[in-house]
């Protein structure tokens, strides 16, 4: 065992660990931090191997964009502190889950261990910024570009499910926060100032009555 | 017309060499980026406060010590001695971590800062690059870190448990992620020019300017990247501001609006943890935007020709880097003073359909400039200039698009706000509205405020009843 099989074992055995209790945990937000805590130490193993640009990319992508959104989403919809009943899935479907990922793991790890044996060295260099790029853009670039048109559907589902059937129903625009379409501020964007632009949301929605003979003044 | 070759490509590996190092070495250097923080953060507390006051007619702190210099450390000194209160509500362990979190990462992306090349430590025979570490990736880690940093905000926000933070929480980190996605894109360019992303190599890759021949002129370009580059330098300093939550980008703690936003339940060393951690970050960025974009701790330009480069050797460098730090650090302060805050969804909007835009484009144009200028495409005469036909065709289309996209969008907006009545009740909805321009207001006190059974009645026979709602009038 060298350092490195020492280091790397901690980071992996923490991951693993931190991903049990990500999905173990009752409290919605604690098991969001596991997941960093899983995913940072992913990010550890991928230095370990000498991949240091996947793994600051693990870092940025992963916990400093996906999980803040997670825990974004829970701050909006769920932000009471506390433990949570309703987070269990039924006793069944808990047992299923356990079994696919059980399966999953003993898939990879078989086809690793099959692939490459039970040793393997880290090949030096392969982990810069340049190799990275020349691989990913020569043999892996069907891939890359395949997992890009996913990605762009998957935004694309996203809009058409946030904006409903029909195009008189609001739509993401006037949903996502800062949504632009509900406020007539010209702003930076724009180049034509858009008529009355309104100081405030504040035309009352309620028709307004005059006072009537039985109200007093 | 013919370009020359942008010089030669700096290796993708910093050039700072970090041989002679030992654990002292180390050791020392960490312990000055500390101390360096520290003091510079005191230091632009007083230098905000006082220019601020300047800027407003007033005379500021000037008690503390020789022109209230010492004002910083008695603040300092007075929330250390302040009561740490924790909140019932809170979720203890998050509560506690969040300013720890926030405090650590601004501190750790400093590590990878250059102050200056390589130097004789005074005293020793240790030369060594005034610069803690660099990585092959440095820019990228200070990116990463401060991705993380995000974390110290929305913990803070959430497990306060009190509403305020929470909104001043969602608030920050919805500003921070928006605008780290410009700040990202802006840097690519840089990249791309540099070659590398190490700062000590970015610094060397601005050492000489890149002689352009213009119109049958030998010009020299300056090499700085904020003249190279001058799209990606605006976008940069934007968004650094966006990301530190500086005014005019302060949403997160509309005092107004929000009490104090995320550290609004923060009191005594945790609340100073929070406010360090803001100086710090802002000193980060500045000096990432020196090294990237202002050639780093280099001479500027007439400097730099004297004594054949000696300004640019030994320990001059540091005072040109800290020199254009506090030229940033200044700009800060200056915006504070000059600029309202911008309301939410403009920001939001400024971000997303502005910043990230431009940005998106600015890489493809350089992109493809670089490409152009390369070896095969730059000797064969027919394919630049079909190249150049379809590059300004494409900046029209771009145009062109963005102008209908803003009529429709416009069109859209009027078809969706109808002329307002002409006469508004400012108390129709039971709290007060002011009118919109051009509107007549009428009174109704309270009544016609919706509610049938309460606008049936007369006003003094409604305030008698148990429902004591007041609507003014």
């Amino acid at each position: 065992m060298t350092a490195l099989d020492v280091v790397f074992a901690l980071f992996a055995s923490t991951a693993a660990a931190g991903a049990l209790l990500a999905v173990t945990s009752r409290h919605v937000v604690h098991a969001a931090l596991w997941l960093v805590l899983a995913l940072g130490s992913l990010a550890g193993v991928y230095l370990v191997l000498a991949a240091e640009v996947v793994a600051l990319v693990q870092v940025l992508v992963y916990v400093g964009a996906v999980v803040v959104l997670v825990l974004f989403a829970l701050m909006l919809t769920r932000a009471p502190i506390g433990v949570r009943a309703d987070l269990d899935a039924a006793p069944g479907r808990r047992r299923v889950a356990a079994v696919a990922g059980l399966a999953t793991s003993a898939l990879i790890g078989g086809t690793l261990l099959a692939a490459i044996g039970s040793t393997a060295e880290v090949p030096a260099g392969d982990g810069t910024a340049s190799a990275l790029g020349s691989a990913t853009f020569t043999g892996w670039v069907l891939p890359f570009e395949l997992l890009s048109v996913l990605l762009l559907a998957a935004l694309v589902a996203a809009i058409a499910i946030s904006r409903g059937r029909d195009a008189d129903t609001p739509g993401l625009d006037d949903l996502a926060p800062g949504g632009t379409a509900d406020r007539a501020d010209p702003g930076a964007g724009s180049a034509a100032p858009a008529p009355a632009a309104a100081p405030a949301p504040a035309t009352p929605a309620a028709p307004s009555r005059a006072v009537g003979p039985d109200g007093t003044s | 017309m013919s370009l020359l070759a942008q010089g030669v490509l700096a290796a993708e590996n910093p050039v700072a060499d970090f041989g002679n190092d030992n654990g002292w070495v180390v050791f020392g250097k960490a312990l000055f980026i500390f101390v360096f923080l520290v003091l510079l953060t005191l230091l632009t507390i007083w230098g905000e406060r006082r220019v601020v006051a300047r800027m407003q007619s007033r005379p500021g702190p000037n008690r503390v010590g020789p022109f209230g210099l010492i004002q910083g450390l008695a603040d300092g000194v007075k929330l250390a001695l302040k009561e740490d209160v924790i909140p019932k509500a809170v979720d203890k362990l998050v509560f506690v971590l969040a300013p720890i979190i926030s405090a650590i990462t601004c501190f750790v992306a400093f590590s990878v800062i250059p102050f200056g090349p390589a130097a004789r430590i005074p005293f020793t025979d240790i030369v060594t690059p005034l610069q803690l570490t660099d990585l092959p990736v440095a820019v990228l880690f200070v990116l990463a870190v401060a991705a993380v940093g995000v974390y110290g905000i929305v913990l803070a926000g959430w497990s306060s448990g009190s509403t305020y933070p929470l909104l001043g929480g969602l608030r920050s980190s919805a500003q921070v992620i928006s605008y780290e996605i410009a700040m990202g894109l802006a840097l690519i360019s840089v990249f791309l020019y540099a070659g590398s992303m190490s700062t000590s190599s970015i610094v060397a890759a601005q050492e000489h300017g890149v002689v352009r021949e213009i119109f049958g002129l030998d010009l020299t370009m300056p090499a700085w990247f904020a003249v190279q580059l001058p799209v990606a330098f605006v976008i940069y300093v934007i968004a650094m501001v966006g990301e530190t939550n500086r005014a005019p980008f302060d949403l997160p703690e509309a005092e107004g609006e929000l009490v104090g936003g995320f550290h609004t339940e923060y009191s005594s060393l945790k609340f100073a943890l929070f406010f360090l951690a803001e100086y710090i970050n802002m000193i980060t960025v500045s000096a990432i935007a020196t090294t990237l974009f202002l050639g780093g701790w280099r001479a500027p330009w007439p400097l730099s020709a004297i004594g054949g480069g000696m300004l640019n050797e030994g320990w001059w460098p540091m005072l040109w880097f800290i020199g254009k730090l506090l030229g940033f650090i200044f700009f800060f302060i200056w915006l504070r003073g000059t600029l309202p805050r911008l309301r939410y969804d403009q920001f939001m909007r400024f971000g997303w359909k502005v910043l990230i835009p431009v940005a998106l484009v600015w890489i493809v144009a350089v992109a493809c400039w670089r490409a152009a200028n390369s070896a095969t495409i730059a000797a064969d005469g027919t394919t630049r200039i079909v190249l150049i036909a379809v590059g300004i065709a494409l900046l029209f289309a771009i145009f062109g698009a963005l102008i209908t996209g803003i009529d429709r969008a416009d069109r859209r907006d009027a078809a969706r706000h109808e002329t307002p009545p002409d006469e508004v009740d400012p108390f129709a909805g039971g709290f007060p509205v002011p009118p919109l321009p051009g509107q007549r207001l009428i009174r109704s006190n309270g009544i016609g405020n919706g509610r049938d059974d309460d606008a049936r009645r007369p006003a003094l026979a409604a305030a008698g009843e148990a429902d004591e709602e007041v609507h003014g009038g």
